[in-house]
């Protein structure tokens, strides 16, 4: 009985996480606040905090979860989390036949305090700065793995019936991480949960001391052990129940005929085991080691001195080390994005800046009255802008630039051939336009006057938002082209002097 | 006795082994000729299948060296409808309500019935190309458009699509512009163009060979264009002719290297039955585009007419320009699309 309450609770967090993924096109996204799983994610809320100094209101709802935990425990891993339900129902891959295999299998390992360094070297990088959970917290890897991987080779497949043809740059690399994670099921059931995942972990320590939790009813217990045979968390409940690995999946109570079992209010501390397995000293050097690494990476990959000019942030990103401060790469940002512009950085913004996004205005710009990856973003790492503030209003208010617009000289029709184009000044959406032509004669090889229009970029007026590139008419490397020069979320990127900024 | 139980022993295969799957037991001899002929004549049998289906699929597929199949690509119908006795050619309507303007219009050059027989499957093709507000001037008019979708049903069309191929993101523009919202309530079928709404064409003009059309244009029986005035920094304007670039999918920006003898082209190539030219409100600076409201100047005049060239003449004067400056109009007067000199055609101008 206990088991099928928990099974319709997964199932409906599962279907309204997936909801969440499918609304998030501009076309359904209406007021949805599609991020709601990671909001409640406390890991969230605490790196990013961390990392940036203030909790984004957003995130606040991680603390009815934290104050839930600490009442009742580590149940989010059994009961709410979409990625530990997706585990769950893949668990059959690696379980063994027999009951007492299955008990063997689901016994307590040295590897399983993993987690806790992991989530050690995730803390230590968020005090120094960088926020990295999004690479394993479950709600962020689910998210990615779906709108960056599996949702665009399905649809792609159905010839783009769901939001059109989608690409990502390198999504593979996604995909195989998406795809490797569920697969370890194969090794036992909930390698991923009980190994790896730093949520657990954080969820874990949080339910040390739960008010409400299972505890063997002494003297029922014959030491069958036949309740460790569908243990989720691999708590052995067969001796002193491990508070902070058990999820709360009852499937222990529901096992023991005998009654041996039971989940109650304030059971006698010595009935369960409240430490970790990770001792202090690898508390601390597993910290420390995520603390150094950040000075480690950008001794490598500066933040700003030497930004990447394909680094294109979307519009109202953070400056740059806030942004990673507050970036989960969870992918919601390039689900949304009605062009399918922004892309999974691999390198262009450093080793930290793996899979945040960037514009990448070859596959598609950033449409001009759109705000959706600000209002989707769980962190605020992109601020919501509202449309006046992005679209400015020259000369008195300028607009927000990501970047802007160089012509390549030698690949732009009109400039290295002397054939009439100027595709980018007709789709140039501000007003005036920042792409403008001037008429000048030329002479052709033969000594032939042939009069046409040269396109000319306004600094002032350019947005850097792409879709020049994007409908250039030269193919691969387009005649005009974008870089991150000139945007306007740090005054280090301005090149004119206009607006004063030095 | 001794020796003949030794014998057993070293030469009697162990009953398990043979039921295992060991070599059948000795005692079917007689019947071994038949069984064999008719195995043998079944792996010959399926052996020759193996080798004719094999001979045939290659055959099928052979293809000659260095030569592509070739392909019959379909052409546009030829949408006209033969001239109207008595009616009028040209139309101009000025109003504040841009849907009477349009009604009048076009009862003033013979009704809707004139052009659209029942049963008919009509296309319906407005601006859409931009994220743009209907006061920006970027897009069509979706009173205008709406009003056209009307009087099509009314004139008990089969099938009535309102589609364009947008610049910006269709889905944006499709909403933003009004248009798709406007369609649907007065009953047209909206299609947004996405990968599999495309045909190759024959496009047989001088300059444009093969083209991707959206369906719709490829399928229908009647076309209407519903164009709105915009200044254009290439070709100098947009109206009715130049808004057959938004029939085209693929790489139509290529088209911008000879933009006069491509407009022209594109519109030899639809033949369209009516042209509803929306001038509501006119974009007169940073087209095709638009944005900012200075740049938007309200005419609420409607125009309409079978002669595209006479309208874009006629759209040409409200921005400011001579048809003799617009490369297309003189092009398509010489391809004898029509005539930039409206007011010879048989003309009517209305008021409030």
């Amino acid at each position: 009985m206990f088991s099928w309450l928990r099974r319709a609770y997964q199932a409906v967090f599962l279907a309204f996480f997936l909801f969440l993924v499918f609304v998030s096109t501009s076309q359904y996204i209406r007021g949805y606040d599609v991020q709601w799983f990671l909001e409640l994610d406390p890991l969230v809320a605490l790196t990013t905090t961390l990392a940036s100094h203030a909790l984004h209101h957003t995130l606040l709802w991680a603390l009815p979860l934290i104050v839930l935990t600490l009442v009742f425990g580590r149940f989010f891993c059994s009961w709410i989390c979409p990625m530990g339900t997706l585990h769950h129902m893949l668990g059959f891959l690696g379980r063994k036949r027999k009951v007492l295999d299955r008990v063997k299998q689901n016994a307590p390992r040295p590897s399983h305090k993993i987690k806790y360094a992991i989530l050690a070297v995730m803390l230590g990088l968020a005090a120094a700065g960088s926020t990295q959970i999004g690479l394993l917290d479950p709600i962020a890897s689910t998210w990615r793995g779906l709108s960056v991987s599996l949702l665009p080779a399905a649809s792609n497949t159905a010839y783009g019936l769901y939001q059109g043809e989608r690409h990502f740059q390198w999504g593979t690399f996604v995909t195989i991480y998406f795809l490797a994670a569920l697969a370890l099921n194969f090794v036992y059931p909930r390698f991923y949960c009980r190994v790896l995942c730093p949520l657990g972990a954080l969820l874990g320590l949080l339910s040390k001391f739960a008010l409400f939790r299972i505890a063997k009813e002494p003297g029922k217990c014959n030491d069958c052990e036949v309740c460790g045979a569908d243990c989720q968390g691999a708590a052995d409940p067969q001796g002193k129940v491990r508070a902070t690995e058990c999820m709360v999946c009852l499937n222990c109570i529901q096992g023991c005929k005998r009654g041996g079992l039971a989940y109650r209010f304030l059971p006698e501390l010595r009935l369960s085991k409240t430490t970790t397995d990770l001792s202090r000293r690898k508390w601390i050097t597993a910290g420390v080691a995520g603390v150094v690494s950040v000075p480690l990476a950008r001794a490598s990959d500066g933040v700003d001195p030497r930004p990447n000019p394909a680094r294109i942030r979307p519009p109202g990103a953070l400056e740059e080390s806030e942004f990673l401060a507050k970036c989960l790469k969870c992918g919601a940002c390039m689900k949304v994005c009605p062009t399918g512009g922004l892309q999974p950085a691999l390198h262009e913004a450093g080793i930290e800046g793996l899979w945040t996004p960037i514009l990448v205005p070859r596959i598609g710009y950033c449409e001009h009255s759109c705000t959706l990856c600000g209002q989707v973003c769980p962190t605020g790492a992109i601020a919501q802008l509202k449309l006046a503030d992005k679209v400015g209003n020259m000369p008195d208010k300028p607009p927000v630039r990501i970047g802007s617009a160089f012509f390549d000289k030698g690949r732009c029709l009109p400039w290295g051939y002397n054939i009439e184009c100027i595709v980018c000044e007709e789709v140039c959406p501000t007003s005036p336009k920042a792409i403008y032509f001037k008429l000048e004669t030329v002479t052709d090889r033969n000594g032939q006057e042939k009069t046409l229009k040269f396109p000319h970029v306004d600094l002032d007026h350019c947005t850097g938002c792409g879709i020049c590139e994007t409908r250039c008419p030269v193919v691969d490397r387009a005649g005009i082209r974008v870089s991150a020069a000139n945007e306007s979320r740090t005054s280090r990127s301005s090149i004119s002097l206009s607006g004063g900024k030095i | 006795m001794s020796e003949g139980e030794t014998m057993d022993h070293g030469q009697t295969v162990p009953e398990e082994r043979l039921r295992r799957g060991g070599s059948p037991p000795a005692g079917g001899n007689s019947q071994e000729p038949i069984d064999g002929n008719r195995r043998a004549a079944l792996r010959i049998g399926a052996t020759a299948a193996m080798a004719v289906g094999t001979v045939a699929l290659g055959l099928g597929l052979r293809a000659p060296e260095g030569r592509a199949k070739k392909r019959n690509l379909p052409k546009l119908k030829d949408h006209r409808v033969a001239k109207i006795a008595g009616a009028n050619e040209f139309v101009i309507v000025r109003g504040p309500d841009p849907a009477s303007n349009v009604r009048r219009a076009v009862e003033a050059v013979g009704g809707m019935g004139a052009f659209v027989k029942p049963g008919e499957r009509v296309v319906i093709k407005p601006n859409i190309g931009w994220n743009r507000l209907p006061e920006q001037a970027a897009n069509t008019n979706p009173d205008v458009v709406a009003e056209v979708v009307r009087l099509v049903a009314a004139a008990r069309a089969g099938k009535i699509w309102v589609a364009d191929v947008s610049v910006n993101t269709a889905e944006q523009c499709f909403v933003r512009s009004g248009i798709e919202k406007a369609a649907q309530a007065a009953g047209a079928t909206v299609v947004r163009p996405d990968a599999t709404a495309f045909r190759e064409v024959d496009v047989a003009g001088k300059l444009l060979k093969v083209g991707d059309v959206l369906f719709p244009f490829v399928d229908a029986d009647r076309v209407i264009n519903v164009p709105l005035v915009k200044q254009h920094g290439l070709s100098g304007a947009t109206m009715a002719m130049k808004n057959w670039y938004g029939v085209l999918g693929g790489q139509r920006v290529k088209l911008h290297q000879d933009i006069h003898l491509s407009i022209v082209d594109l519109a030899a190539m639809v033949k369209p039955t009516l042209t509803v030219l929306d001038a509501t409100r006119i974009l007169l600076a940073n087209g095709p585009t638009g944005g900012s409201l200075a740049d938007v100047k309200r005419m609420d005049t409607v125009a309409v007419s079978t002669d595209e060239v006479a309208l874009d003449a006629f759209g040409a004067a409200l921005l400011g320009l001579r048809p003799s400056e617009l490369g297309f109009i003189v092009e398509g007067m010489k391809a004898g699309l029509g005539t930039p000199k409206w007011q010879d055609l048989k003309t009517v101008e209305l008021g409030a």
